[in-house]
């Protein structure tokens, strides 16, 4: 299968007051066109800075950028910023987590919708309006041309998230990146606007790289999952694969973290205890050792090398569960 | 119709066959109205004629969708702002009734923990600062002994007394500043904990940690405690009692092992199907709840959720449904319960 977008041993540092940070550390990501690849860590863990190195957006003086990124034929990484900015919208686009501050407050809903429509295709002002009526019908916004005149703080957050969407997808990208798209909402709206996602991919022909900490949300919305742990890719398998037979403790970690509905009442939850190691200091072994119940003296030395099973899955561990040693 | 005592109509109550009428009841709220004038002639409805009570030593979880009230609940309750009608009564307090001055000292014994754990704390105060506050406002103790008493407050929510008494929210993540406001909310020794989604902005993985220390601090401090979320899944492991609220009434109101695996209510049922399921291989089949609820300025007659609901009939529109018991201790508003 080909990739649309392949990244390959990309690291970013941000230069601080207090040192090089090392957010992104040699991260390889394949995505394989018309696909659903999953991103999944915790809060400081790289996710959104991996995302946005992948979309070439982080070009600022504080950053050191290592690695390629190769979309659709194009390499990124040598474009310059307004060869990249010509991609975006028809060949890249992304939603935001919070759809709240992610909107102009002050302009209607329309004149976001259309912006994109008129810069990227041309379009007139009139038929850019027609075609944004389309697009809510389309995110399944009732009552379109009213939400059209609307500002933003006129509706909910759900309904926000789905002009976001309605944004992203207004110009047919081959591939979305969705960050965190249902965090700030409510599970029912969360379960709707995930299944809005799945229709729109198929409809589209779209491929996503949906961002989140939640393992929940992954395991029905993806084909691929990545775990990402303190800048690093740690894990990488389908994801059916993933759930039945994980290599890595951190993803088993991460699972067993989630509150669970048919968990008995009263019962307590298993936590990872600790926290991601600090980003300008990762030590010298494996960065989640501190925090693993199966961690030994190698882990805590010597920095895993990124293992390859015969069947694709990757995984970064010294001691990887369900493999005989 | 009810007239209600500022000379209002207000709509009828969902019920009280939930209510236990107990001597051992911390908290009872009876016939609870909340309504904002927004307009001249608009009104939101955000909390109708609702009755509940919380027993000592229970966690009570109150369930339901963002704009269901269940906020503006627990603010009445504490009264901030004070609810239009009913009886908010703390240890057989009625707290409408109070004048303002012993409604202030009524309010050591009831504190909050709220949604965001960062913007809840003032960024210009230290740690030290911010947990001292309440105790020198309430003269209680010596420096030295208030002193100490941090020093206790912040081993007990898992922090480094040494490491952290120096510092601001700032230098904080969520789960650490949750843990900072947990220990301010026990620094008078409070009687009632009101948790307003105390884990919505937090990492999963962060979430289990600060559950399971809200049930630690419960068990140390003898806590009651209400605790608000709109994910059924987060409520399940802390409750004793759950509560699920619709466009300001009750829909259900069960001990969570029976809500959960025979939900009477086709809210409370489409509530746990919105809930993600961590395995591909079950992923649900099940329609989706579609749409928002409806503006709680003009919410639909009888049965609040009928417009939502595929089970409604003629009857959902006319005629408001009572909680009734459908098995022992669950209660459901629903004039066509789920069996």
């Amino acid at each position: 299968m080909s990739s649309l977008l392949s990244v390959k041993n990309m690291s970013i540092n941000f230069d601080t007051p207090r040192g090089s940070l090392e957010a992104v550390r040699g991260v390889d990501i394949e995505i394989p066109a018309g696909t659903s690849v999953g991103v999944v860590g915790e809060s400081g863990s790289g996710k959104t800075v991996m995302c946005r190195a992948a979309m070439g957006l982080l070009q600022g003086s504080n950053v050191k950028r290592s690695g390629t990124v190769v979309f659709d034929g194009h390499e990124l990484t040598a474009m310059s910023k307004e060869e990249v900015r010509n991609l975006f919208g028809s060949g890249m686009a992304m939603i935001f987590q919070d759809p709240m501050t992610a909107l102009n407050p002050v302009r209607r809903i329309g004149s976001q919708l259309s912006e994109g429509l008129r810069v990227r295709l041309g379009m007139s002002k009139e038929d850019a309006l027609v075609r944004s009526k389309e697009l809510l019908e389309l995110v399944r916004i009732p009552n379109a041309a009213a939400i059209l005149k609307s500002f933003p703080y006129q509706l909910s957050g759900g309904m926000r998230q789905r002009v976001m969407i309605a944004i992203a997808i207004a110009c047919n990208p081959k591939l979305l990146f969705a960050d965190e798209p249902t965090t700030a909402l409510d599970v029912t709206v969360q379960a709707q606007i995930l299944q809005l996602l799945r229709e729109l991919r198929e409809d589209l022909q779209m491929s996503m790289v949906l961002v989140t900490h939640d393992l929940g949300v992954v395991a029905g919305n993806t084909d691929y999952v990545a775990v990402m742990y303190a800048g690093e890719v740690v894990e990488y398998a389908p994801t059916t694969k993933l759930f039945a037979d994980m290599r890595m403790p951190y993803t088993e970690a991460l699972l067993e973290s989630i509150p669970k509905v048919d968990h008995k009442s009263g019962t307590r939850l298993a936590v990872i205890a600790g926290r991601l190691p600090n980003p300008t200091d990762r030590g010298a072994g494996c960065s989640f050792a501190p925090r693993c119940k199966y961690a030994q003296e190698k882990c805590h030395k010597e920095h895993p090398e990124l293992k390859k099973d015969p069947d694709g899955h990757l995984y970064r561990c010294w001691f990887p569960i369900g493999v005989a040693l | 119709m009810l007239v209600s005592d500022r000379g209002g109509v207000v709509m009828a109550g969902s019920g009280t066959a939930h209510m236990r009428n107990t001597v051992d009841a911390v908290l009872t709220v009876r016939d609870l109205t909340v309504e904002f004038r927004v307009a001249k002639d608009k009104i939101v409805k955000a909390v109708s004629g609702l009755s509940f009570d919380v027993i000592r030593g229970e966690t009570l979880a109150i369930v339901g969708e963002s704009g269901c009230g269940k906020t503006t609940l627990a603010r009445a309750v504490l009264q901030l702002p004070p609810p239009n009608s009913g009886e908010v009564v703390l240890d057989g307090t009625d707290l409408t009734l109070l004048p303002k001055e012993n409604l202030r000292s009524a309010r050591t014994s009831m504190q909050m923990i709220f949604q965001d754990p960062i913007s809840s704390l003032d960024p210009r105060m230290t740690v030290h600062q911010l947990i001292d506050e309440p105790l020198e406002i309430w003269g209680r103790g010596t420096r030295a002994e208030r002193d100490e008493r941090i020093n206790n407050l912040l081993n007990n929510v898992g922090l480094e007394p040494e490491l952290v008494l120096n510092r601001r929210s700032y230098e904080f993540s969520g789960g650490q500043c949750q843990r900072i406001s947990i220990a301010r909310a026990l620094a008078l020794d409070p009687r009632m904990l009101i948790c307003d989604e105390p884990v919505s902005a937090l990492d999963v993985s962060i979430q289990a940690q600060i559950l399971n220390l809200l049930q630690d601090m419960k068990d140390q401090f003898g806590l009651t405690m209400v605790f608000i979320s709109h994910d059924l899944a987060v409520v399940k492991a802390v409750s004793n009692r759950v509560m699920v609220m619709y466009l300001g009434k009750i829909c259900e109101v069960a001990a969570p092992d029976a809500l959960y695996s025979k939900p009477a209510h086709h809210y409370t049922k489409a509530l746990l199907d919105s809930v993600p399921i961590a395995d591909p291989t079950r992923q649900r089949k099940t329609e989706l709840l579609q749409g928002e609820p409806p503006s709680p300025m003009n919410p639909p007659s009888g049965c609040r959720f009928r417009t939502r609901c595929h089970a409604a009939s003629v009857r959902c529109a006319e005629q408001e449904p009572q909680l009734q018991e459908v098995a022992p201790g669950q209660f459901v508003a629903c004039h066509h319960p789920i069996v």
